[in-house]
């Protein structure tokens, strides 16, 4: 019933089918490797090379993770093929077919990773928190309010203390929280900067928020991570960490250079279009992947952020509504800004400005 | 004394039917298990309402739309006709003859369709004040939660009817108490997904 | 005149059909997209013509109907299952190779557009999900699990048939949309508002919702029937801890099916009234809030991943242990941990969006839930590494399965807890690393498991071996495709490429894009293997021909009778007292007794409601998307009869006469008493008949 029953073909057959075995574990374990690493490669597009703390905390606990787990998955990688091997059925090795249950191994089995995911949880837990987006950042300088407009596919930034807007194009200054407001003026869209932090949705009728910093200046791409349509591909943008002056200069240079955001323009602006599309059909300059507006109504985000039609009089004659609403960073997010001034309660109990 | 084992949960129709009693164990076994998977639906239905009891988008709400009135007769009638179907269920199980059975069943399918047309009317008079699904979140989660139970009644009904029918060709065979035992637990269910929708989104919506 | 023809056809116009495109817009890069999209419509066409000239050029459609199509046999409906999967795996396989294709070469362009691209992922997950890896386990279950617990029949056999019908017409519904076009372009997962009417009014969306319908109904009535059939029809002895693994993990896939399939049932229904009858559910405008969608869609799409799993772990337990020749270890733990399996994965269900702006404790929470699902699938795992500790290994096509799933799968848990951690999902979400996570768990675990399954129970179904030369080369050719064409997906996610992106501009993606294209080819020769391998198997299956019906030293009862079994599975019902009832049998050297008494059988006679349902389910659901109301009230009303008619049949079973069960049995038994055992190292030659010889000589025990 053993090996003297194979004949020479078979076993060698056998014998090449474990070596095969043992082969792809050792490519699989390679290919993990090589696609883990890779992300070493590259600029300024992906977390593997952050740019900001954020996103190294990312990286950080990425890499935890991984290291933790391999405690449990290695001896399955390693041991597979040796206990295949080992345990052939050409082989001499023990044989105890009616060995089914063991207290140790079972205790062993059931609690190194019950150890290792209460470790791992610890991680977890104060990651979490730690790098929850909607968490402001600490640091000496005022952070820097940006509000975002996820459009059909192209994203509207506006900043409501310069009074400027952009299209595809978010400058800030590097070393300066930036504190984002985010809503759709469409369907579910996913703010996303891999070099400096985190990605947050955008929805219609809602406002999500977001903190991020960059070390220093640099360029990252951004993009949106859920699907949207048509264009959702080239629904990208640059963001430029750039120093103080630099960064007044683009504000000088927007108030100069573009044109106001009016009902008009912003009518245009939301067709379905993709940046480069809707520079052409408003006539404005596309340098830079950008479209620059001089002026910005008080209001127009939160305006936008209540639903599909905007009341342009209100906010013609509308004196500043939330200039001073997350500037004290309350925890305004996930407000259902209802017109008829529903009372929804917001994130973590409390009452939406 | 020895108290008689359940073979089935609900009214058990014991050893005076004896075929029927064992086709009924397995038949009313699943026939709950499909029940659990229905009340997931009207759970979820129930936890959209709640969620979007907000929604009005400046439309109607509860005051505007809701009558204690109509919604309280339409309790009685549907716990009425559950009354009935219990006496019903009683008369199958001791009298071993059709009269009391179909009478009360005939009965219970009164008060069933009374209940259908009532709250029929009541929609038709809520479209009139602008209480349409159309108008609001709000409004779709009421629409799409109540007459989900109005449709499930109106099944009902016609399974009622259908076995009437059986009666009528077949009389008290087995296939139609394993009928009967089924539309039964169906029924009482209904009705308590009812008392449900009057507590939660009647009286609720009313206070 | 015009206005009946309106009413006739609905919506459905002349831009439906796949080549109308085309022939509008004559750019190259339209015309190539209508190629492939006329292609496979005609590929669809010309399938049903071949099938239908077949079987009226043989005479068969008499047998098809009296013994497959109105059939409640669970073994012949667990075959038809497991058939309507393997074709739409095909067609899957084809979309996931043109997807791979257009991003190997798609820096800055391609030759998908925008729209095909969005058809592609939308069917190819949606097709996957509904009616390749759904039929194939519930076929799977189907066939064996009244078998391993000693029983004739599923306890509602007419509403297995009628299961089987609306998942039919689900697929068939998916199939005439590459005639009629266009399908969905929102994902599998169909999130509003993008599905609204507002930004999807084409047909597409409904042909999604009214798919996957058929699908979550067909799947909530074979739950209910699974998880009764084994509470109440395991025969005398069998007590639940003395049922094969592969029960338990059917009664908790049962179980998740019964409570997860309506809240997608109630998902699509809600889009459904938004999209019909100017609901607000999910809409933007008018108080609509897409976050219950979110919700609802996930608390269904968590219990379905594990839906999709478990049954591939059931299998694995048997395989793993047969082939071992050996007790499968922790039997009880296994227990524990799948029913820790099935209860957690009703509590995980916000991981699928942690970036939609919950709280950072109430991620962290979820994320330490999903964390701890990963312990009993760990245990699970070291426990069939143990299992095979100490045993005789052979090396058989479902090992190789396996084991291929054994070392792939830890690989795709480990990425499973890095996505479990909020803050890192914040980063690798909607990335292809997601993609390349959830693929490397439902391939090498689902995909290698039905695989493993089918290599493993078809001697049973139809009475001889599949060719294993061709089944060993489907198997490497699936295992090195896999890891190919999927390990780079993690590095592109962690480069930050997105999910569903027909094209990109960062050069740096292009390498990773490349070898996955290049997986793909291994892929497809793994798919044209499995053609190959059942096609020599059916050639030369008198060659491979197991009579005697226990061609691997089976542990489970399936294994004590013939291959292929009788309609009525066992002559007489077993009586059982132990796990592994008929290893125990073979042991104490009292397999295959000659029954003392025969009875007559009462089988459930044959149905047409399966077919009923399955015509009037692809009816309704073709009027409802193309607003044909005509013919969904047609069919409807027509539905509503039968169903009520059916309530009025008396005469719903059949009796098989003692005497030719006596008859059919005693003259197997006559083939087993001539058929000398093999050892195990004939396993694969034509010398095994399908019995067994006692224990190998020299166990120490």
């Amino acid at each position: 019933m053993d090996v003297s029953e194979l004949t020479p073909v078979k076993a060698q057959r056998r014998s090449f089918r474990e070596a095969r075995i043992g082969k792809l574990v050792c490519i699989s374990a390679l290919l993990l490797a090589t696609s883990v690493i890779a992300g070493c490669t590259n600029d300024h597009i992906s977390f593997l090379n952050p740019q900001g703390p954020i996103a190294e905390a990312q990286r950080n606990h990425y890499w935890i993770i991984v290291a933790v787990v391999m405690i449990v998955v290695l001896p399955v990688i390693i041991l597979t093929p040796v206990i295949v091997w080992r345990y052939r059925y050409g082989g001499n090795a023990t044989y105890r077919p009616k060995w089914s249950f063991s207290w140790t191994i079972d205790i062993l089995i059931w609690g190194i990773p019950f150890v290792i995911v209460a470790v791992l949880s610890f991680f977890l837990w104060s990651a979490t928190t730690a790098l929850d987006p909607y968490k402001p950042l600490s640091s000496t300088k005022q952070p820097l309010r940006v509000q975002v407009v996820g459009m059909d596919w192209k994203w509207l930034f506006i900043y409501p203390d310069q009074g400027i807007a952009t299209v595809n194009r978010l400058v800030f200054p590097a070393n300066r929280p930036v504190a984002f407001e985010l809503t759709s003026a469409t369907v579910m869209q996913s703010f996303f900067i891999p070099a400096l932090g985190s990605q947050i949705d955008a929805m219609n009728r809602m406002v999500t928020r977001l903190h991020l910093i960059a070390d220093k200046p640099g360029s990252f791409q951004g993009k949106n991570m859920q699907y949207n349509g048509k264009g959702f591909y080239k629904q990208r943008f640059t963001a430029l960490a750039v120093n103080d002056d630099a960064f007044n200069a683009f504000v000088k240079s927007a108030r100069e250079v573009g044109r106001p955001l009016n009902q008009k323009q912003y009518e245009v602006l939301a067709r379905p279009s993709t940046g480069d599309e809707a520079a052409k059909a408003l006539g404005a300059s596309w340098v830079g992947g950008a479209i620059r507006f001089s002026q910005v109504p008080n209001g127009l985000f939160s305006t936008i952020a209540q639903g599909p039609s905007i009341d342009w009089d209100a906010l013609d004659n509308a004196s500043s509504v939330n200039r001073n609403a997350s500037a004290s960073a309350m925890r305004n997010e996930h407000a259902m800004a209802a017109r008829d001034n529903d009372k929804v309660p917001a994130r973590n109990g409390e009452i939406a400005q | 004394m020895t108290t008689p084992t359940s073979r089935y949960p609900g009214l058990n129709l014991g050893k005076g039917h004896a075929e029927a009693d064992n086709a009924c164990e397995e038949l009313v076994f699943g026939f709950w298990v499909f029940m659990m998977s229905d009340l997931i639906l009207f759970g979820l239905l129930f936890g959209i309402y709640v969620t979007m009891l907000g929604a009005t988008a400046g439309g109607p709400g509860p005051h505007e739309l809701f009558e204690m009135k109509s919604a309280f007769i339409e309790t009685m009638l549907l716990l009425t006709s559950s009354f009935t179907f219990g006496m019903a269920s009683l008369a199958l199980k001791y009298r071993h003859d059709k009269g009391r059975l179909v009478a009360w069943l005939v009965v219970t399918l009164l008060l069933g369709l009374a209940f259908i047309a009532l709250e029929l009317h009541d929609f038709s008079s809520m479209a009139s004040k602008g209480g349409v699904p159309s108008r609001s979140g709000f409004l779709s989660a009421f629409f799409g939660l109540v007459p989900l139970h109005g449709l499930h009644v109106t099944v009902a009904c016609l399974w009622l009817v259908a076995l009437l029918a059986q009666i009528a060709i077949y009389g008290l065979d087995k296939g139609v108490k394993t009928g009967l035992i089924r539309l039964g637990i169906l029924w009482h269910f209904l009705d308590i997904v009812w008392i449900g929708i009057f507590s939660l989104v009647y009286l609720g919506g009313l206070t | 005149m015009s206005h009946f023809l309106d009413m006739l056809f609905g919506r459905l116009g002349w831009d439906a059909l796949p080549f109308w495109t085309m022939l509008q817009d004559h750019s190259t890069l339209s015309i190539i997209n209508g190629v492939i999209a006329t292609a496979a419509a005609s590929m669809v066409v010309i399938g049903a013509l071949v099938t239908f000239g077949l079987i009226t050029w043989f005479g068969k459609w008499r047998l098809l109907w009296s013994d497959w199509l109105t059939s409640v046999d669970h073994k012949k409906i667990g075959i038809m299952f497991i058939v309507i999967s393997v074709v739409m795996l095909a067609r899957a396989v084809i979309e996931a190779s043109f997807m791979r294709a257009q991003q190997a070469v798609g820096l800055d362009g391609g030759f998908l557009t925008v729209d095909h691209f969005g058809q592609f992922f939308t069917t190819h997950g949606t097709i996957m999900v509904f009616f390749m890896a759904m039929p194939f386990l519930t076929g799977l279950i189907n066939y064996v699990m009244p078998l391993q617990i000693g029983a004739r029949d599923l306890s509602f056999p007419v509403m297995n048939s009628i299961s089987l019908g609306l998942t039919a017409a689900g697929a068939a519904i998916v199939m005439i949309s590459l005639m009629f076009a266009p399908f969905s372009t929102g994902g599998w997962s169909g999130y509003p508002p993008f599905t609204e009417l507002a930004y999807s009014p084409d047909a597409g969306v409904d042909y999604w919702i009214w798919a996957v319908t058929l699908s979550t109904l067909s799947s909530t009535l074979s739950g209910i029937n699974f998880a009764v059939t084994i509470y109440k029809k395991r025969s005398p002895g069998m007590h639940l801890f003395r049922m094969p693994l592969f029960c338990w993990v059917s009664l908790c896939t049962a179980i998740l099916m019964i409570f997860g399939m309506p809240p997608l049932t109630v998902a699509t229904a809600l889009l459904a009234l938004d999209r019909y009858l100017d609901f607000h559910f999910f809409t933007t405008d008018l108080g609509g809030n897409m976050m219950n969608y979110v919700n609802l869609f996930w608390a269904f799409g968590h219990p379905e991943v594990y839906i999709l799993i478990l049954p591939a772990f059931g299998t694995f337990s048997e395989v793993f242990s047969t082939f071992s020749g050996k007790r499968l270890y922790g039997y009880n733990t296994l227990v524990i941990a799948t029913m820790a399996i099935a209860v957690l994965s009703f509590t995980v269900w916000l991981h699928h969006f942690f970036t939609m702006g919950q709280s950072a404790h109430v991620n962290a929470a979820f994320g330490i839930a999903t964390m701890l699902i990963g312990i009993p699938t760990g245990v699970k795992v070291y426990d069939w590494m143990l299992t095979m500790y100490r045993g005789r290994i052979r090396m058989s096509v479902p090992l190789v399965y396996a084991l291929g799933f054994i070392v792939l799968f830890v690989l795709g848990g480990l990425t499973g807890i890095v996505l479990a951690n909020p803050s890192v999902d914040y980063q690798v979400h909607n990335s292809l690393f997601l993609v390349a996570h959830f693929h490397n768990m439902l391939i090498p675990g689902t995909l290698f498991g039905m695989l493993a399954g089918t290599n493993f129970w078809f001697p049973k179904a139809f009475g001889f071996r599949l060719d294993e030369r061709w089944g060993y080369r489907a198997a490497y050719s699936w295992i090195i495709g896999f890891m190919l064409a999927f390990f780079p997906l993690y590095a592109l996610g962690l480069l930050g490429m997105p999910r569903r992106t027909v094209t990109f501009f960062e050069p740096a993606y292009l390498p990773w894009t490349i070898a996955a294209g290049c997986g793909v080819i291994f892929i497809l020769f793994g798919g044209f293997s499995l053609c190959v391998q059942l096609w020599r198997s059916i050639r030369e299956r008198h060659l491979n021909r197991v009579p005697v019906g226990d061609p691997w030293d089976g542990r489970s009862l399936e294994w004590s009778i013939s291959a292929p079994p009788p309609e009525y599975n066992y002559p007489v019902i077993p009586q059982i007292y132990s796990r592994d009832a008929f290893m125990r049998e073979k042991d104490e050297g009292t397999p295959y007794q000659r029954p003392d008494r025969y009875q007559d059988i009462e089988m459930p006679a044959n149905s047409a409601m399966g077919v009923v349902i399955a015509a009037t389910g692809f009816l309704m659901a073709f009027g409802l998307t193309w607003y044909m109301w005509w013919l969904v009230i047609a069919s409807g009303v027509v539905a509503l009869v039968a169903i009520i008619l059916r309530g009025f049949v008396r005469n719903t079973s059949r009796i098989i006469s003692a005497r030719e069960v006596q008859e059919t049995h005693e003259r197997w038994l006559d083939i087993v008493n001539h058929t000398p055992g093999v050892s195990r190292a004939q396993e694969q030659t034509t010398a095994n008949r399908g019995r067994a010889l006692p224990p190998i000589n020299g166990a120490s025990q």
